[in-house]
């Protein structure tokens, strides 16, 4: 893809992320900020891209530590999220009435 | 495989993201929207797996059960109230794989990169690497492992980034030697350190998320140099995001995101040289007991409470909402008034609450919680410092001056469970405790709290 075309992208892509965040409530600030935290380990794709056409030891070494890395970040960070949104769920009280 | 196919796979995966982002957006909706998110993280990795080129199956698989070994059982064993630091940490690998990345991609190609994909491999490297370091020395501060708060001079902290743009900027014209990319990265990661270590732990909210966004442009630039669709726009997604929210938390303070990061509440003598001019004759605090704070709750008609990070400290979420329950059993009006940057990371006290199982309704939001004030008989401040703190409205020099606060000190009556006299993290004097209408009950919050459910009980 051309150089051009990535950045239309990266602008487009930029504007969806601004338009999809304002207005949250503050009660979801912190599984909000922990959701994107574990969808940024989309870096994981970076190291497993890399890895193969890589030679040398220290390449290698630096790559799985990487990808170890960015497993960490979207492991951990999409199960930290579900144990806190589930706090959130089935209040008792018929989750606080209809508002 | 077939290019087409993996791209279109890829559009499903950031689809997916921007759905279960806009999920995330209401309490109803959220968990599912990070499972949908969740799916979408599955389907782009699968097919990267599949893409051509990709090898080296085992090392790969190596890497993936190092991390799952790792990120699993810490998700799992967290405590809701170290939240903040986990976070911190999550953030914190996905810089530091990106810049691991960068700099692998670099020594793959031995420096000779067009252009187009050494400058964002730079700017990944240096990012990634900043956000690594002061994720770290976030952590080592939310973990109070560190309390060293070091005065850095702006100037050093400007020194390294000129170092790391002009060794960046000598590499993008021509330079190819390795120990050129390595001081890029030394000075970047000496950045990060320093950049963060002066901060004190009530400014970690905005931080982590500042972190957090740059963690994601890192991820987007990565996404430039390897021509990856799903990391361009992922990445960007919190990117962008992410300085919206750090944005939304350094208005609630009422201040810059410069102003956090260099100088502010950190500055040393000035922090503490808030408003001699007034207050100084009558600097009595009244100390209260159990039995006392127990006979005002059961005789009030509407309590607010104001958690702060005292409750997360203390874990006193649970004993709090006995206590709220016991009186809403009693007839009386509770509810919980929610600083937008109360505890240590935005939204903290709404998770905690909501492991206690208290049900969002009953938590307001500051606009509306300072609306009430006026009518409430009994706020109870339970390890809340500065966000109460009056001085934000009236005394100029202070440096949380124009800070939007909660306005406690406008209810008939006020309570302050405190540790101690010390001051907040902001370091400065709180007008409050000295109020005529306030009483303080000093011990640890749990305690404390646990004794007045006790009273209220015996009544």
């Amino acid at each position: 893809m051309d150089l051009v075309t990535e950045l239309a992208i990266l602008c487009l892509a930029a504007f969806v992320g601004f338009e999809v965040i304002s207005k949250v409530p503050n009660t979801l600030h912190t599984p909000l900020m922990s959701g994107t935290n574990a969808i940024h380990g989309i870096v994981l794709l970076g190291g497993l891209l890399v890895i193969g056409p890589a030679d040398g030891v220290i390449n290698d070494v630096l790559l799985v530590i990487a990808i170890a890395f960015g497993t960490i970040n979207v492991i951990g960070g999409f199960l930290v999220t579900d144990r806190m949104l589930a706090m959130f769920k089935g209040k008792k009280e018929g989750g606080g009435g209809g508002r | 495989m077939d290019a087409d196919l993996i791209n279109g796979l890829y559009i499903v995966a950031f689809v997916l993201f921007i759905v279960g982002l806009r999920l995330l957006r209401g309490p109803r909706t959220a968990l599912r929207g990070n499972q949908v998110a969740a799916v979408g993280m599955a389907i782009a990795v699968v097919a990267t797996l599949l893409q051509d080129g990709v090898g080296d199956f085992g090392l790969i698989a190596l890497g993936l059960a190092i991390g799952t070994a790792v990120g699993i059982p810490s998700a799992r064993a967290v405590k809701m109230t170290a939240m903040p630091q986990m976070v911190a940490l999550f953030n914190g690998v996905g810089g530091g794989a990106v810049a691991l990345i960068a700099y692998a991609e670099f020594r793959e190609a031995g420096g000779d990169l067009p252009l187009e994909e050494l400058i964002p491999i730079l700017f990944a490297a240096v990012i990634g690497a900043i956000s690594f370091w002061g994720s770290n020395v976030a952590f080592l501060k939310l973990q109070e492992l560190t309390k060293a708060r070091p005065k850095i001079p702006p100037i050093l902290n400007a020194g390294l980034l000129a170092i790391a743009v002009g060794l960046s900027a000598g590499i993008a014209s021509g330079a190819e030697a390795e120990w050129v990319f390595l001081g890029v990265l030394v000075a970047a990661s000496l950045l990060g350190v320093l950049a963060v270590f002066p901060i004190g732990g009530a400014d970690m909210p905005v931080v982590i998320s500042t972190l957090n966004a740059f963690t994601g442009l890192s991820a987007a630039a990565a996404g430039l140099a390897l021509d990856n669709i799903a990391l361009i726009v992922a990445g960007m997604l919190v990117g962008a995001s992410g300085s919206i929210l750090t944005k939304q938390m350094a208005d609630a303070m009422n201040r810059s995101i410069g102003n956090v990061f260099f100088g502010g509440f950190g500055a040393g003598g000035t922090a503490l040289a808030s408003g001699p001019g007034e207050g100084d004759e009558d600097r009595t605090v009244r100390s209260t007991s159990a039995a006392d704070v127990a006979i005002q709750l059961s005789y009030a008609e509407r309590v607010v409470i104001v958690p702060g990070y005292g409750m997360a400290v203390a874990q006193a979420q649970r004993t709090v909402a006995d206590l709220a329950s016991e009186l809403e059993r009693r007839g009386i009006d509770v509810t919980y008034a929610i600083h937008p940057v109360a505890g240590r990371m935005p939204g903290h006290m709404n998770v905690l609450l909501a492991e206690a199982d208290v049900p969002y309704d009953r938590l307001k939001e500051m606009d509306e919680a300072n609306g009430e004030f006026g009518r409430t008989d009994v706020s109870l401040v339970i390890g809340a410092n500065d966000v109460t703190n009056p001085a934000a409205r009236t005394v100029t020099d202070s440096p949380i001056y124009g800070m939007p606060i909660l306005d406690v000190d406008k209810s008939s009556s006020v309570v302050v469970l405190k540790r101690s006299m010390s001051s907040g993290f902001a370091g400065i004097d709180n007008p409050l405790f000295y109020a005529e209408n306030t009483s303080l009950l000093f011990g640890d919050a749990k305690a404390s709290v646990g004794d007045v459910l006790a009273e209220v009980h015996s009544l």
